[in-house]
C-alpha cells in the first residue's frame, strides 16, 4: 500500500467516482491537514454519502419534533428507544432497501431484512415484529411481478428462518416503481430498561472484537450506490448486492444477547453500510477515543483483499464489539459455543484518530470526528412545490353506469385486493405474540407476562403526497396514528422512511421540505415525537423521480389486550356507524385512478384538530368497550371499508347501508376524504356512541346496520351498491393470485 | 484433489422445481425441451486421499450426507 | 412429565414450545443444548419448529448429526416419547425414526396459514384426547411440508393406522384444495411402528391461548400430558 498521498491534486472524475464535491474534498483536506490517500478518500466517499451523512436531508430533519418524556433515545443511533413502563422499552425503526431490490430483488430485500434486524438487536433488544410497506410498478407487467416475487420471497426467506414474524406492512403499486421498487422495512424490539446497548467504546485499552461472518467483496459501496441515480449501466452493479445469510444472523443474535447479558461488553454496533469503516470511527467518535485496528486479524472470505475492500465491505451478519476489560474470552467462549468468529482485531486508544494498518503499514490515519460527525449540511435549492389546482377545476369526472360493477374493479385494484398472497409467505406468528393476523389495521403484538400489548402500522400514500406534500406528510402520520386508533392503542413514537427523488432537483427538494413540514405539525399535534428513520434520495431511473413516498411507521401501547379492537363485523343487528365526515373529494383517489385512469387532484384536506377529536373519540369508545369493530377508511373510501369490514367479520356476514347526503354517489362511495373510521357496535351502545361523538365535536352517525348476506349501499330509496359478501370477496381475494397464476 | 457430486430428485419424485423452470422455458419459446430435473451440486476439495479411497468415500458422503435416498440420487466424477 | 426442548443453531419456535408447556400447560419444561449428551431426565423430547442449522442442505438435514440426537434415538429406541414440530418432523425424517421424506410445497411458497386436518387415529399418546375424525383448527409455517414416501412405504404406514393427522376442509373431507403443500394422501402428521415418536407439520404450541386465534394445539399436548389442563 502506497504511503498517504502528500499532492492535493486530484481530478474530477476520481471525485466524482467517489461522489465527492471539489469543495468537500477541500474541506476534507484541511480536516485531515493533508490530502487523503486513497484508502482515506474511500472511506470519505462512504461515510460523506447522502446514505450516511444525511448532507441533503439534515437542515430539513431537525423541524421534526424529537423530545417526549418516553423517548430514552432519539434520532442518532441505530434505533430509537421508548419507555413503555414496567422495565421495558421498545426499539424500532424503518429503514429502505430500494435500489438492492431493483437490482436482485430476492437478496435486496432478504439483506434489507437483514440489517434493520441488526439495527434493533445490537442494541440490545429482541426483535419481537417485523413490517414491510413496498411499491412496486403495476403486477400485469410479468417484470414488476418478477420483482414483486422476489422481494416478497427475500423477505419471506431472511424473516422466516430468523425467526422474527412479519405482521403486516402495506404494498401498493404504481407505474413510477417499475424501475424503482421501494422496500421500506420497518423492525420492533423489546428490551428491559438496565439491557440496553449503545456504540461505545468506554476506555482506552478495551479490545475490539470482530464477531460474526467473514469478510468478502460484498456490497462495496452500497452505500454510495444508494446515494445516485440509477443509469442505464445498473446492471453491471450486480456484484455490489451483498447476500444475507438469516442462519448465520439468528445465531449472531442469541451469541450477542447472550453476551450483553452477562454483561461483557461495553458497547455494540453492526456492520452496516461502510461496513468496518463505519463501525469503527462511530463507536470511537460517540466516545470520544480513537481506535487502532489491525486488518490483519479480520476473518477474510476471499484472499488478497486491500486494505480499501475490508474497511467498506458490507458482507452481512457482523458487528464490531467492544468488551469490558477481561472478558474476552469468556466473550469468545459464547461466540465459539454458537460456531461463530469472535476476534480480537483492535483497541480503544486515546486521541480520537482511527489508524488502521494492514501488512505491517500504517494505511489510514485519520481524525474520527472528521469521518462521523463533520460531513457538511447541504443547503439545496428548494423550488415551493406548486399548490394543487382547486376542487372543481379539472376535468368533469363522469359517474359510472354501475356502481356496483365500478365497485368490484375497485376491490380487485391491485393496491386494495387481499395481499394474503404476500403476508402468506411469511411466518407471522412465529414467537406465538401476534395477536392479529396481518390484515387488520394495525398490528398487534402481545407482550407475554403482561395485560398489555404493542400495535404498529405503516402508513403512507404517495399519490396524495405528490398532489399536496404538506397535506400529505401530515395525512401519512394521521392515518398511521388513526390505525391505531381503530385497533385502541394509543401513539407513543413515530419512525418514517422518506423516499424522494434526486435531491438536487430543487423541486424534488421542495417536496422533502413540504412533507417534513406536514409531517412535523402532525407528530406535534398527536404529541408523538419522531424517534429516528431513513432517508432515501435518488429514487430516480434515467432522470424521472418516484411521486414523494413518506412512509410513516407509528407503535403504539394497549393497555388491555383483551379490549383490542378488529376490523370485522361481528354479529346481525349491529348498527355500523361512520365516526367523521365525507367531503366531496375525489381528488388523488384510488376509485379516480383504477375506474377513470386519472390521477390528477386535488388530494383530500386535513384538519388536523378534527382528526385528533375522532381518534379519541374511538379510542374513548373502545377503552368503554362499546365498539364491536373499527376499521380506518382509506384508499377505495366508504365502500372498500364496509366490504373489508364484512370479510374480515364472521362469514358471509354482509350489511344494508342507507347513506343521506347531497354528494355525487361516487365521492360518497369511494372518495378518500380523511379522519374517517368505520365502526360496529350493539344496538344498545349507540346512543352512548352519538353522546360522546357530540361531547367530543367528532360527527358521527348511523349509517345502517350488519345484516343479510350482502352489501348493500342505498341512497335517498336507491340503491347504488348490490352484491353478495361472496362475489364482492371473490373479486379482492383473487384479485392478486390470478395475476401470478395467469402469466405463471 | 477435487470431486463433484450432482444430487437430483429421483425419477419416480414429482420435482415441482424442475417442472416450473420448464413451463417458464416453454412459455419462452422454447418447445423443444421435454423435461427439467432440478438438483445440486456440491464439489469437494479432498486432501491426503487417494483415487481409489475416493471411490469408496465420495459415494459413502453422499449417500449419507449429501443426498436423502428416499427423495434423491447421485451421479460424481473427479474434476482434478 | 417432564418436556426437554431440544435446541439447535437455527430452532427459533423452541422458546415458544417451553411457553406453552411451561407456562400455559404449567409443566417442567427445560431446554437441551443439541451439543450436549444430556437429555436432563425428560419423559418427552420435543424437536421444535425452526430452522435447524439454516436448513442449508435439505430440511433437517444437519441436525441429525448434533451431538444429542444420539440421547434421542437412544430414549425413543426406549419407547421414550419423542415429538417432532414442523422442522422436528423433518429431522424425525432425515434420522430415519419416521419414514419418507419432505418435498417443497406444491405452490414453491413458504406458507403461513391456520389450516384444519382431521384426526386419524385416537390411539396414539399424542392424541388420546381427541376423537377420530375430530376436526382440528392449527397453524402452519414451512416451506418444505410436501410429504413424500414410495407407495410400499405409505401402504405399511396406512395399514397400521400410523397416519394420526391429514391435511383436510372444515368439514374434515379430503380434497386437493385443503391438501394444501401437496403431501401425499394428505399427510401432515404419523406416529413410527411403536408409537413413541410423532412428527407432524402443523404446530399446535401456537395454538394454545384463546387470545392467539385457537386452543386445538392443546388437544395434542395434553393428550402428552394425559389430562386436560385448565
Amino acid at each position: 500500500m502506497s504511503a498517504p498521498d502528500r499532492t492535493a491534486m486530484i481530478d474530477d472524475r476520481i471525485l466524482k467516482d467517489h461522489n465527492l464535491t471539489r469543495d468537500e474534498y477541500k474541506l476534507i483536506v484541511k480536516l485531515v491537514g493533508r490530502a487523503p490517500n486513497p484508502t482515506e478518500l474511500g472511506l470519505f466517499s462512504v461515510m460523506w454519502s447522502e446514505h450516511c451523512g444525511y448532507k441533503s436531508s439534515r437542515v430539513h430533519l431537525k423541524k421534526l419534533p424529537t423530545k417526549g418524556p418516553a423517548v430514552i433515545q432519539g434520532p442518532g443511533e441505530n434505533a430509537g428507544i421508548l419507555d413503555i413502563g414496567d422495565g421495558l422499552a421498545v426499539v424500532f425503526k424503518i429503514e429502505s432497501h430500494n435500489h438492492p431490490s431493483f437490482i436482485e430483488p430476492y437478496q435486496g430485500a432478504a439483506t434489507g431484512v437483514g440489517g434493520i434486524l441488526r439495527d434493533i438487536f445490537t442494541m440490545g433488544a429482541r426483535p419481537i415484529a417485523v413490517m414491510d410497506s413496498l411499491r412496486f410498478g403495476p403486477p400485469d407487467q410479468p417484470r414488476n411481478r418478477a420483482i414483486m416475487e422476489g422481494v416478497v420471497s427475500g423477505i419471506a426467506g431472511y424473516g422466516n428462518s430468523f425467526g422474527v414474524p412479519t405482521v403486516g406492512g402495506e404494498t401498493s403499486f404504481d407505474a413510477g416503481y417499475a424501475q424503482n421498487p421501494l422496500v421500506n422495512v420497518f423492525c420492533l424490539g423489546l428490551v428491559r430498561k438496565d439491557k440496553i446497548f449503545y456504540a461505545r467504546a468506554e476506555g482506552a485499552g478495551n479490545a475490539v472484537l470482530y464477531v460474526g461472518a467473514k469478510t468478502g467483496r460484498d456490497g462495496i459501496h452500497g452505500a454510495t450506490m444508494a446515494s445516485a441515480e440509477f443509469g442505464t449501466e445498473t446492471e453491471h452493479k450486480r456484484p455490489n448486492v451483498q447476500v444475507g445469510d438469516p442462519f448465520k444472523e439468528k445465531l449472531l443474535l442469541e451469541a450477542c444477547l447472550e453476551a450483553m447479558g452477562r454483561g461483557l461488553i461495553v458497547g455494540i454496533q453492526d456492520m452496516g453500510a461502510a461496513g468496518l469503516a463505519c463501525s469503527t470511527s462511530e463507536i470511537a467518535a460517540k466516545s470520544g477515543l480513537g481506535m487502532d485496528i489491525d486488518l490483519d486479524l479480520v476473518p477474510q472470505r476471499e484472499a488478497g483483499m486491500t486494505p480499501y475492500e475490508i474497511m467498506l465491505s458490507e458482507s452481512q451478519e457482523r458487528m464490531l464489539m467492544v468488551a469490558r476489560p477481561g472478558r474476552v474470552a469468556e466473550v469468545q467462549a459464547i461466540f465459539a459455543e454458537w460456531d461463530l468468529d469472535a476476534v480480537v482485531v483492535g483497541r480503544v486508544v486515546e486521541g480520537g484518530r482511527l489508524r488502521v494498518r494492514f501488512h505491517g503499514e500504517e494505511v489510514i490515519d485519520l481524525p474520527v470526528e472528521a469521518i462521523v460527525n463533520l460531513c457538511p449540511a447541504l443547503r439545496r435549492p428548494v423550488a415551493k412545490p406548486r399548490p394543487a389546482k382547486p376542487a372543481g377545476k379539472g376535468a368533469p369526472i363522469p359517474p359510472p353506469d354501475n356502481y356496483t360493477k365500478a365497485f368490484l374493479k375497485l376491490l380487485a385494484s391491485p393496491t386494495i385486493a387481499d395481499k394474503e398472497w404476500i403476508f402468506g409467505q411469511y411466518d407471522h406468528m412465529v414467537q406465538t405474540n401476534t395477536v392479529f393476523l396481518p390484515g387488520a389495521d394495525a398490528a398487534v403484538v402481545r407482550i407475554k407476562g403482561s395485560r398489555r400489548a404493542l400495535a404498529a402500522s405503516l402508513d403512507g400514500n404517495s399519490l396524495h403526497v405528490r398532489l399536496d406534500p404538506r397535506t400529505g406528510g401530515a395525512a401519512a402520520v394521521a392515518e398511521a396514528c388513526r390505525n391505531l386508533a381503530c385497533v385502541g392503542a394509543r401513539p407513543i413514537g413515530i419512525t418514517n422512511c422518506l423516499n424522494f427523488g434526486n435531491p438536487e432537483k430543487p423541486e424534488v427538494m421542495g417536496q422533502f421540505e413540504a412533507v417534513i413540514e406536514g409531517m412535523a405539525e402532525a407528530c406535534k399535534v398527536f404529541a408523538v415525537p419522531v424517534t429516528g428513520g431513513n432517508v432515501s434520495f435518488y429514487n430516480d431511473t434515467e432522470g424521472a423521480s418516484i411521486n414523494p413516498t413518506p412512509v410513516v411507521g407509528v407503535v403504539g401501547l394497549i393497555e388491555d389486550v383483551a379490549q383490542a379492537v378488529r376490523p370485522g363485523f361481528k354479529a346481525a343487528g349491529d348498527i355500523v356507524v361512520l365516526l367523521g365526515e365525507t367531503k366531496d373529494e375525489l381528488g388523488g383517489s384510488e376509485y379516480l385512478r383504477s375506474i377513470h385512469g386519472r390521477e390528477d387532484g386535488p388530494a383530500p384536506g386535513l384538519d388536523l384538530a378534527l382528526e385528533k377529536r375522532v381518534q379519541e373519540l374511538c379510542l374513548e369508545a373502545v377503552g368503554l368497550g362499546l365498539l364491536r369493530s373499527a376499521h380506518d377508511l382509506s384508499e377505495g373510501g366508504l365502500a372498500v371499508a364496509l366490504a373489508e369490514s364484512c370479510f374480515h367479520g364472521l362469514k358471509d356476514l354482509g350489511c344494508v347501508v342507507e347513506l343521506e347526503s347531497e354528494l355525487r354517489p361516487d365521492a360518497l362511495l369511494f372518495g378518500e376524504s380523511a379522519s374517517r373510521i368505520l365502526v360496529s357496535v350493539r344496538p344498545s351502545a349507540l346512543d352512548r356512541l352519538l353522546q360522546l361523538a357530540r361531547d367530543r365535536k367528532a360527527r358521527a352517525a348511523a349509517i345502517g346496520k350488519v345484516y343479510g348476506q350482502s352489501i348493500v349501499v342505498g341512497r335517498a330509496g336507491f340503491k347504488l351498491v348490490d352484491v353478495t359478501v361472496r362475489e364482492a370477496h371473490r373479486a379482492w381475494k383473487n384479485a392478486i393470485p390470478d395475476l401470478f397464476k395467469i402469466h405463471a | 484433489m477435487k470431486v463433484r457430486i450432482l444430487v437430483s430428485f429421483k425419477d419416480s419424485v414429482l420435482d415441482p422445481q424442475g417442472q416450473t423452470v420448464k413451463n417458464a422455458l416453454l412459455t419462452l419459446g422454447y418447445g423443444f425441451v421435454r423435461d427439467v430435473r432440478q438438483g445440486k451440486v456440491f464439489e469437494l476439495d479432498l486432501e491426503g486421499v487417494s483415487e481409489d479411497e475416493a471411490r469408496r468415500l465420495v459415494p459413502e458422503i453422499a449417500s449419507k450426507v449429501l443426498a436423502n435416498p428416499i427423495i434423491e440420487t447421485f451421479v460424481w466424477d473427479i474434476l482434478a | 412429565m417432564k418436556f426437554g426442548v431440544v435446541v439447535f443453531p437455527g430452532s427459533n419456535c423452541d422458546a415458544d414450545t417451553l411457553h406453552a408447556l411451561g407456562d400455559i400447560l404449567g409443566r417442567e419444561a427445560v431446554y437441551l443444548w443439541h451439543k450436549d449428551h444430556d437429555l436432563k431426565g425428560v419423559d418427552c423430547v420435543v424437536l421444535p419448529g425452526g430452522f435447524a442449522h439454516g436448513d442449508y442442505l435439505r430440511s433437517g438435514a444437519i441436525a441429525r448429526f448434533s451431538p444429542l440426537m444420539r440421547e434421542v434415538g437412544e430414549h425413543a429406541a426406549r419407547g421414550g416419547l419423542v415429538l417432532g414440530i414442523c422442522n422436528g418432523f423433518q429431522v424425525l425424517l432425515e434420522m430415519g425414526l419416521l419414514p419418507g421424506a419432505m418435498l417443497r410445497n406444491k405452490n414453491l411458497k413458504f406458507l403461513c396459514r391456520f389450516v384444519t386436518v382431521r384426526v386419524e387415529s385416537e390411539k396414539t399418546a399424542f392424541t388420546r384426547l381427541a376423537r377420530k375424525g375430530q376436526v382440528l383448527r392449527l397453524p402452519i409455517a414451512h416451506f418444505d411440508g410436501n410429504y413424500y414416501a414410495p407407495p410400499d412405504v405409505l401402504d405399511e404406514v396406512e395399514s397400521n393406522g400410523r397416519v394420526v393427522l391429514r391435511y383436510c376442509d372444515d368439514q374434515g373431507r379430503l380434497s386437493e384444495e385443503s391438501n394444501v403443500n401437496g403431501s401425499l394422501r394428505s399427510i401432515a402428521g404419523l406416529v413410527n411402528a411403536a408409537g413413541n415418536v410423532m412428527g407432524l407439520m402443523p404446530h399446535p404450541e401456537r395454538a394454545v391461548e384463546d387470545l392467539l386465534g385457537g386452543t386445538d394445539g392443546r388437544l395434542i399436548l395434553e393428550s402428552l400430558i394425559g389430562g386436560r389442563v385448565p
